[in-house]
């Protein structure tokens, strides 16, 4: 009887407190949902009405629907889709050379004794020099081609990866550490078992830092340098007069950051689903 | 006593001195146009960013940066502080952030070039409308994040309004705050020079796209070394910042730590 009444007296309990917690959990991310979805609502009606009432000049300003219309015809066009493969090709490809060339550098200086002590004037004198400072360097050697962009991107980005990786380095469990000492793990086994599993969420982080900035970059190269993408469409519009067109091309740089970011975090969330700072993450304090 | 610090300064020098001897005898030879010598390189860059181009062109770079810099922080965070206190005006407003950071503040430049033409409004509208993301969101999260415990000691003292921001909700998103106004700084730089890069007839940025393009390589090469110095002791200075800014910050920290 007992060893009854304890089970099902258990999955009870266990079932009661969760369907409450996740009701009131559901109600609060819909009210979330709701707000945010109103915040957007707000903004887009400002941006439709302003220029309408005359608050704000509308060769200045186009009107939201105006910039819509105009972006429904571009996406119409090969050209568009071109500008938009372009810029993503661009950035996909420096972000990906920066980050293996991040995680090599980092597991490099991470696993070489005194290599950090050594190394941290060096990085703390490059780093903060602004990657834009390449330009003219890159349009002597690659002129106006993607690979212009490609450096760029490579070079602001590594900084990002590489600097989360020492953080991550930095926080290794000593513990861990010692005992995988104690049972004499090979260099390998170390890096994949001990210091892979502390480092993913720092390069996590790193990476996410450095798409974001790779799209800024990428947009820069093409706007300054004039390599093909969605930068050099924005210029091309506003030289030509075309606000309407130019406000489309922003519209759509910022639609892609909002993209990258959403994506990196969807990723980042479901490979590190393991990790504790994701699983203890609930909803919002 | 000089010991030890004799080995730190060496350490801390060791590969820079390496690197920077690799590169000078690696091009001291070069024949190559568009990588002359690093000597040629320093003795141009002695000669025009020591004499008057210092005046000239660094000092109405930076001026344009600060003016900007400041503008993006004192409304980073007079903004992110209501954002981060309301529960409501954050679920609304989160979106529309995010929309706002993502766009890549260089797109922006040609859309006030049409509202505002070349001057150095625009440069300095660029300059604010970028940097101020990171500062507004840090912001946002800082304030978000304050100690749950001080925050119902503030409530049982009765300590509100100002006095409860100026000595409570400051201080503890302070951290986070001053992380954004790292990154607002070198955003800033880099839109302080494309800016320039686009319409200036002073400051670094159209000083080294007009070497650039007028094939001075040496001279353009100098000018990279001058922007890189320029973010460089930028840095420091913002480092320098921190350090005092934040003093208390660390120090509890180092104190938690040997705990």
């Amino acid at each position: 009887m007992a060893s009854d009444a304890m089970p099902s007296g258990q999955g009870l309990g266990m079932q009661a407190q969760p369907r409450g917690a996740s009701l009131r959990k559901d109600a609060s991310a819909l009210l979330r949902w709701l707000s945010g979805a109103a915040g957007i609502v707000l903004l887009a009606l400002a941006w439709e009405l302003a220029p309408r009432l005359g608050w704000l000049q509308p060769q200045f300003f186009p009107p939201l629907s105006a910039v819509l219309a105009r972006l429904g015809d571009l996406a119409a066009t090969l050209e568009f889709w071109g500008f938009v493969l372009s810029t993503t090709r661009t950035w996909l490809l420096g972000l990906t050379i920066a980050t293996l060339a991040g995680i090599a550098a980092g597991l490099a200086i991470g696993l070489t004794p005194g290599a950090r002590t050594y190394t941290h004037s060096t990085i703390e004198f490059l780093r903060p020099i602004p990657s834009v400072a390449l330009i003219p360097g890159v349009i002597l050697l690659f002129g106006s081609r993607y690979q212009s962009g490609v450096v760029l991107i490579t070079y602001a980005a590594f900084w990002q990866v590489l600097l989360q990786m020492l953080y991550g380095l930095a926080d290794i469990d000593s513990v861990a550490r010692d005992t995988a000492r104690s049972f004499r793990f090979s260099r390998f086994g170390y890096v994949r078992h001990v210091a892979w599993p502390t480092l993913l969420p720092f390069l996590f982080t790193g990476v996410r830092l450095a798409a974001a900035m790779a799209l800024v970059l990428a947009v820069t190269a093409e706007m300054v340098i004039g390599s093909q993408g969605i930068g050099r469409g924005i210029v091309v519009a506003q030289a030509s007069n075309a606000t309407v067109e130019a406000y489309a091309y922003v519209l759509v740089a910022g639609v892609m950051g909002v993209a990258i970011n959403l994506a990196a975090r969807a990723l980042e969330r479901r490979i590190l689903r393991w990790h504790p700072s994701v699983r203890t993450a609930g909803g919002e304090r | 006593m000089i010991r030890p610090a004799l080995k730190k300064l060496f350490i801390e020098l060791a590969l820079p001195a390496l690197l920077f001897a690799l590169l000078y005898a690696m091009s001291a030879s070069s024949t190559n146009f568009y990588f002359p010598p690093l000597s040629t390189v320093l003795q141009k860059f002695s000669a025009i960013w020591l004499g008057p181009r210092f005046f000239s062109d660094v000092i109405p770079s930076l001026e344009r940066l600060l003016a900007g810099y400041l503008l993006a922080c004192i409304a980073g965070v007079a903004l992110g502080l209501p954002i981060g206190l309301s529960r409501g005006l954050r679920r609304a407003a989160e979106p529309v952030l995010e929309f706002f950071r993502a766009i890549p503040p260089v797109a922006v430049i040609p859309l006030l070039i049409m509202v505002m033409g070349f001057g150095d409004a625009m440069k300095v509208t660029v300059i604010a409308a970028g940097a101020i993301w990171p500062i507004l969101l840090n912001t946002v999260e800082g304030v978000k994040a304050v100690d749950p415990v001080l925050d119902e000691t503030c409530r049982t003292y009765q300590i509100r309004g100002l006095a409860r921001l100026r000595h409570f909700i400051l201080p503890s998103a302070s951290p986070q705050i001053i992380v954004g106004m790292r990154l607002g700084l070198s955003i800033g730089i880099v839109l302080m020079v494309i800016s320039e890069m686009f319409a200036a007839l002073d400051g670094l940025g159209s000083a080294i796209i007009y070497f650039q393009r007028s094939y001075e390589i040496p001279e353009m090469w100098s000018g990279v070394l001058m922007l890189g110095l320029f973010g460089f002791a930028l840095s420091m200075v913002f480092r320098g910042f921190e350090r005092w800014a934040l003093a208390w910050y660390h120090g509890m920290r180092h104190m938690e730590k040997k705990n």
